[in-house]
């Protein structure tokens, strides 16, 4: 091995150190410490005359280890890790030492113990020092060609823009023609446009547009590869075809709660707002007394949340039904009408209005549903009423597709309680998941109406553009190594990982661990629990950590 | 007592890139004053933190650990700090065995925005390893006997099946089997308390055979134990090839450990 040569350079940033380590004594105690043959203290050793200085004692020292003890790698390890590539040292051979905010500024009464603390501190820096290796940074081309699942109204908007970006997209639809829940709609709240006629529209922009590729009643059979270079099988009946892309964007949508066994659902007198959409939508509705229920199947104790989108549905399809036939009584039974911002607030007025009424009823005392009439207790008058009617409209929540976790199990990313799929972060990242070059929109995640579905297409072809744009991701060396003599196959690291950046493969040894250098965040969390021990965690090995930890304590 | 007698204790603290650290260095910014006990090592996420590292430090004479990650939930890397939970509790329950006070390891949450309550984290842990004295004041052992003890530790916590045991406790626990069935917090803690007792009486045998060949008898003696539990041991060891039978003295099979 070459010899280790340790340049340390101590930083008395003005009076922030200097006035309260003694410096000096630092320089000395530095100098005594193993593999060191050089150090320096600077005023301020980010300025640039610091930063020269560093530089040339590179040069003339031959140093292949710099230690620089100032403030915080968190502002400063850039700059420092640049210098010395200027200066052609490997920048992965520089080690930070942080005597500033962790010691100079917390123990300013202090200067003697302070002092000890700083020399521990420089010692722990260059024993790490000595053990650092060089890693080279390299980068994985990004295929530009996106992969679409779900040619809904969320897939095709974000189809589109991608395209329009300049992509190749490839839009895969379950269905056998595109438009998906879009298709059992009849008009849209709170334009009124006619859902079918913004499908046709989108649908002709598909058509028309050569970058786009689409495969209807096809179906996602497998997933291979990682950001940039995913290989995607999917399956036409017998056929398969294997899809090589970039990035792949989730907008497989949701499904409506079938609600079997809820309020005597029938299908015919008692049937869903969605089936209520296809009657409106044949002119075919002659009822005079209509009765909506909300919440049904939602807010309960097995699904807890909101779907949100069945409030606004209701209100738009009592007024048409208002505006179809003036006559006709319509009673909407909730528990919280969402209405939310000034659109929502009016049409909700609107719907007043028009002479809807609006019942309150409480999940300790739902509605029951007899033979002609909704028996119903109103929270607000304090009594029940008996509501006959010819026509009940029950509005049951979004559901995840029964197929969602299993499209989540090929894509390995993850799926919340009720199925939807779960984004990285809820506020940071809301369209991206964890695993990079994948992303997440519309109903897939979360009820949306339309609109919000269209807002999160455009979010996430945005995304997705990113790394198809700058043409390739860099992948960071300092991360995970197998050492596959000693990989058992487990399979641990690969459940501990949050990102699918190790696998386990079959290989000629056996079934090993692999770790996917362009997916791998370094974060070490698949080494410090493998039962073999059989991981190494580059720039941060057990070695280097465990230099850091000895220097000063004496052995027992 | 005078300054000059305080015991001043040698803290280590593993501090995770994204949350903790920048706490730390928001405690500089803020001139939040604490003892200078600690000595941070900064690792990339706290779940880097290996129960073996952790143990080489008390076995090397460090006094007391600190591992400070983001709060849950907030992980720069989603799930780490969930793992680091489960392996620092149970490094903690190991360090119990080996005599050790598990209020020597500290396992907290520190935001990048929280620079007074890490000063305070400092102060208030390295008050009590002051408190708790010299490494092994808690004991009756000799230095001898509880670093042969903290050697036990660490070969138990570097033991596949325990290892292996504390990366699934999330899985088990929150998830259903095949079988439709899931383990419950409770169950899992003794399970994985039973396993920890097992395995480190185990290392402790081990460890003291050295090259000799003993009885169990002889072996019931060094580790201080009852005959009848180090055999049931002796059983697992040797059919797990730990070790082997060399010779058989009176009615009472004599082992060695194998050489693996």
């Amino acid at each position: 091995m070459k010899e280790v040569r340790v340049g340390v350079f101590i930083c008395h940033c003005g009076t922030n150190i200097g006035g309260f380590l003694d410096v000096p004594g630092l320089v000395k105690y530095a100098l005594n410490l193993p593999y060191v043959v050089f150090v320096q203290d600077n005023k301020y050793t980010c300025s640039e005359s610091g930063l020269t200085e560093i530089k040339n004692a590179i040069a003339e020292e031959r140093l292949n280890r710099v230690v620089v003890a100032s403030c915080t790698p968190r502002t400063h390890e850039p700059l420092f890790k640049s210098t010395c590539k200027d200066a052609g040292l490997n920048p992965y051979l520089f080690q930070f030492v942080n005597i500033r905010d962790q010691c100079s500024w917390v123990h300013m009464q202090e200067r003697e113990r302070a002092t000890e603390k700083a020399k521990a501190l420089i010692g722990m820096g260059v024993a790490r020092a000595a053990l650092l290796e060089p890693l080279e940074e390299t980068a994985v081309e990004v295929n530009p060609c996106a992969l679409v699942l779900g040619g809904g109204i969320t897939g095709m908007t974000c189809a589109l823009s991608l395209a329009n970006r300049g992509f190749d997209v490839k839009l895969v639809e379950k269905e056998d023609q595109m438009g998906g829940t879009l298709n059992r709609l009849y008009k849209l709240y709170p334009t009124g446009e006619e859902a079918s006629k913004l499908v046709r529209a989108k649908i002709k922009e598909i058509e028309k547009n050569p970058k786009i590729e689409v495969f209807t009643t096809s179906e996602v059979e497998e997933v291979e590869g990682f950001v940039g270079n995913y290989d995607v099988t999917i399956r036409r009946g017998e056929k398969k075809r294997i899809l090589s892309v970039g990035v792949i964007i989730v907008a497989t949508g949701a499904e409506t709660l079938k609600p079997v066994g809820m309020y005597g659902y029938d299908g015919e007198n008692v049937i869903t707002q969605l089936e209520l959409e296809q009657m409106l939508k044949k002119g075919r509705i002659s009822a005079e007394s209509v009765v909506m229920i909300q919440c049904v199947g939602s807010r309960d104790e097995k699904r807890v949340y909101c779907s949100k989108v069945c409030c606004p549905t209701a209100l738009k399809n009592a007024i048409l039904i208002k505006e179809a036939n003036q006559d006709a009584q319509v009673f909407v039974l909730y528990r919280d009408m969402v209405a939310q911002g000034t659109t929502y607030e009016d049409y909700y007025a609107e719907a007043r209005e028009t002479g809807i009424t609006f019942v309150k009823y409480s999940p300790e005392r739902q509605p029951v549903v007899q033979n002609r009439s909704v028996r119903v207790y109103d929270e607000l008058l304090g009594e029940e009423i008996i509501l006959p009617f010819d026509l009940v409209v029950l509005s049951p929540p979004m559901v995840a597709r029964r197929d969602s976790a299993n499209l989540a199990q090929k894509l390995k990313v993850p799926v919340d309680e009720y199925g939807f799929f779960l984004e990285a972060h809820v506020k940071l990242r809301p369209v991206d998941f964890a695993t990079d070059g994948i992303y997440v929109c519309g109903c897939a995640h979360w009820p949306t109406n339309v609109s919000e579905s269209v807002f999160q297409a455009y979010g996430a072809a945005s995304r997705a553009s990113i790394p198809m744009s700058v043409g390739h991701v860099k992948t960071e060396p300092s991360i995970s190594v197998v050492d596959e003599d000693e990989c058992s196959g487990c399979g641990l690291c690969e459940m501990t990982c949050p990102f699918n950046a190790i696998r386990v493969e079959e290989t000629e040894k056996g079934r090993k661990a692999k770790v996917i250098a362009a997916s791998c965040k370094g974060c070490g969390a698949c080494g410090a629990g493998c039962p073999q021990q059989a991981i190494t965690m580059r720039h941060f090995t057990d070695e280097q950590l465990l230099a850091q930890v000895i220097p000063l304590a004496e052995a027992i | 007592m005078t300054r000059e007698e305080r015991f001043e204790p040698d803290i280590i603290g593993f501090l995770c890139n994204w949350c903790s650290y920048a706490g730390a260095d928001l405690a500089g910014v803020s001139r939040f004053q604490y003892p200078p006990n600690v000595r941070i090592i900064r690792v990339m996420c706290s779940a880097r933190v290996d129960p073996i590292i952790v143990l080489e430090a008390f076995t090397r004479g460090l006094d007391g650990v600190m591992v400070l990650g983001c709060h849950l939930g907030d992980c720069h890397y989603m799930t780490g700090n969930y793992y680091t939970e489960t392996r620092i509790k149970t490094t903690r329950e190991v360090l119990k065995d080996a005599g050790l006070s598990p209020e020597r390891l500290l396992i907290d949450w520190v935001s990048a925005a929280e620079g007074e309550r890490f000063a305070a984290l400092v102060k208030e842990f390295t008050e009590r390893v002051r408190k708790l004295g010299p490494l092994g004041d808690e004991t009756d052992l000799e230095l001898q006997q509880l670093r042969t003890r903290l050697i036990a530790a660490k070969a138990t916590l570097a033991q596949e099946r325990l290892r292996w045991l504390v990366g699934r406790e999330r899985e088990l626990v929150e998830h259903e089997n095949v079988f439709g069935e899931k383990v419950s917090q409770e169950e899992f803690d003794q399970l994985m308390l039973q396993t920890i007792e097992k395995e480190f009486a185990k290392r402790r045998i081990l460890l003291s055979m050295g090259e000799d060949a003993l009885s169990v008898r002889e072996i019931a003696q060094r580790v201080e134990a009852s005959p009848g539990d180090v055999l049931r041991n002796m059983i697992t060891l040797e059919r797990d090839g730990f070790v082997s039978v060399v010779g058989i003295e009176g009615s009472s099979p004599m082992y060695r450990r194998a050489g693996r």
